[in-house]
């Protein structure tokens, strides 16, 4: 039942986004959008010897997708970059509370953390080309 | 009043109403302009094609193929009086109604649109009506105008006939508009349109998708040189789409998918096409579904397009009144709604279209959230998506109740 999905937790978020907007000068920016529903995402990063120093994302869309991307930059802000790499969707969906989400609605809540994850390998790709390759294969979402 | 439809009696044709969703609710089907539901006349007509007289059509001279044939073609037939065409010739299968448009943009507009030609487009366009005209312009270096839709979801026709008058360089080569917006909900004046382009000597394309499972279709009398629409969006199955081609065009044109069925003889240089409208269907078509079509456009007919519009806009007046009332709630497209057809789209504040159209889900309503392949009106409006209530013959005022109801459910959870 929605009553289930639309907690008070997943609406706080959606109400009062944390670490929303824009930096300046971001090392890394990146964005993509669902194109079955329009929903956007952006994120911005300021990484400092591999430490997620600052993080904001930016967008619009369901309270599913902007709840979970608000929850997100909380769970690796001033964690190492390369954690990212070890997000599942499951530690997503389990962090956020929303385990038996249908088809549809899981590609809202995971769009933040295909994002991260893309913005993650374009920041290798110029530093280290081949495990940048090998971490794209592995970092696909959906 | 009495009631225009005995809606109890059309439920009992189509299964699918009285099926039970989780928690044994009743599904409240309101996505009828996304596709529409099948009577059991379609169904058995499909399974009847399978199971009696299966076989390839035209070419075969044993007894189930011509069986097969006569049902095709008389569905032709069919399609042929539904919409009042003059030539059976004018009627071509195809799989839907973007195909129908992309034929045209292929075949006619590869043909007829030259370097600095314009083509003249409207605001609420589907992607349908969108994109194979901009593929065609970027390849023959043409161009698209968009003629504006106003707040209230209506054309300005002054501004149309403006804009076909221009002379020169900016000359429109050819219209494409929908006669009905799946997002706005209007109806326009297709006959008006039509006559203002025809004064110039510009063709009309009419995207009938939304407009022909509606209401009474005549292209004699709107005089539209194209027509395209889809089976599924009026109780026929999915797969089949029609385009329909005034002949004196037809004759013009040149095939857009070639190979089996459409040919008269191959040699190993050249080949002589088949005639109309063959010619256009290239290779083995969906046979069962157009036959399948047939049962739908028969079922149509036993109720009556007229009675199918009387019974929308009691439901769409019925529909506007009501969700009007909710707090917070912005309706798009016209306020009076003889100029709509059976759908209304909306956003309430603070909810967005995904997070309306998964509650809704808890009461067994289907609607549709997004920003349902029209993104150059969402643009417009200034929205990424709104939800949409569509309906058809079988909805009814208490459906409708519920979707009120679960709307203002909605609003509880989200405290708005
Ligand atoms: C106005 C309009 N045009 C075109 C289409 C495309 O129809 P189809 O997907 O059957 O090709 C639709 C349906 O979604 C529509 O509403």
């Amino acid at each position: 039942m929605s009553e289930d999905i639309y907690r008070e937790m997943i609406l706080d978020h959606y109400r009062n986004p944390r670490n929303k907007g824009k930096i300046e000068e971001p090392d890394i920016r990146i964005n993509d959008s669902n194109p079955l529903c329009g929903d956007e995402i952006s994120i911005d990063l300021k990484v400092e010897g591999d430490i997620i120093k600052d993080i904001k994302f930016d967008g619009r869309g369901c309270a599913i997708s902007q709840a979970s991307a608000s929850m997100l930059t909380e769970m690796v802000s001033n964690k190492p970059l390369t954690t990212i790499k070890d997000i599942t969707k499951d530690d997503v969906l389990e962090n956020i509370g929303l385990t038996n989400l249908g088809p549809a609605r899981i590609k809202c809540a995971l769009l933040s953390l295909k994002v991260l994850k893309l913005g993650m390998v374009k920041y290798y790709v110029d530093k280290d080309p081949t495990s940048a390759a090998q971490m794209k294969d592995e970092s696909k979402v959906f | 009043m009495q009631a225009l439809l005995d809606v109890r009696k059309i439920r009992q044709d189509f299964p699918i109403l009285n099926r039970r969703l989780k928690d044994g609710k009743k599904l409240v089907y309101l996505d009828n302009a996304a596709t529409t539901q099948k009577p059991n006349e379609v169904i058995d007509a499909i399974c009847k094609y399978y199971s009696e007289y299966n076989s390839n059509i035209h070419r075969a001279v044993y007894q189930i193929a011509e069986e097969a044939t006569a049902e095709y073609e008389g569905t032709r037939e069919n399609v042929r009086k539904f919409i009042n065409a003059k030539y059976e010739e004018e009627i071509i299968f195809t799989r839907n109604t973007t195909e129908s448009i992309n034929l045209v943009a292929y075949s006619w507009g590869n043909a007829n649109i030259k370097k600095g030609n314009t083509i003249l487009l409207t605001e609420y366009e589907h992607h349908s009506n969108i994109v194979p005209w901009q593929i065609l312009c970027k390849s023959r270096g043409a161009r698209i105008k968009y003629l504006e839709v106003d707040e209230d979801g209506y054309l300005d026709l002054e501004v149309l006939d403006e804009l076909l008058s221009m002379k020169g360089d900016g000359k429109i080569k050819l219209v494409s508009l929908s006669e009905m917006s799946n997002v706005l909900g209007t109806i326009f004046p297709a006959r008006e349109i039509i006559k203002i382009a025809h004064e110039k000597n510009i063709p009309v394309v009419l995207d009938g998708a939304q407009s022909v499972p509606h209401m009474k279709t005549d292209v004699q009398q709107t005089g539209c040189d194209f027509l395209a629409f889809s089976a599924h969006k009026m109780l026929g199955p999915t797969g089949v789409g029609v385009l329909y081609v005034k002949k004196a065009i037809l004759e013009q044109m040149k095939p857009f998918i070639s190979g089996g069925d459409m040919i008269k003889e191959v040699h190993k240089e050249n080949t002589i096409f088949n005639d109309l409208p063959y010619r256009f269907e290239g290779g083995t078509p969906n046979i069962a579904d157009v036959i399948g079509f047939s049962a739908a456009i028969k079922y149509l007919n036993k109720i009556g397009m007229d009675n199918v519009r009387d019974h929308e806009l009691e439901m769409t007046s019925y529909l506007l009144n009501r969700i009007q009332d909710i707090k917070n709630i912005k309706v798009y497209g016209p306020k009076i709604a003889k100029d709509r057809g059976g759908l209304v789209s909306f956003n309430i504040e603070g909810i967005h279209p995904h997070d309306c159209a998964t509650i809704l889900n808890d009461f067994g309503v289907a609607i549709r959230s997004g920003h349902h392949c029209a993104q150059v009106l969402m643009e417009k409006l200034d929205i990424v998506a709104s939800s949409r209530a569509s309906l058809y013959i079988y909805n009814t005022k208490e459906e409708i109740d519920i979707l009120i109801d679960a709307l203002n459910h909605a609003r509880r959870i989200f405290n708005i």
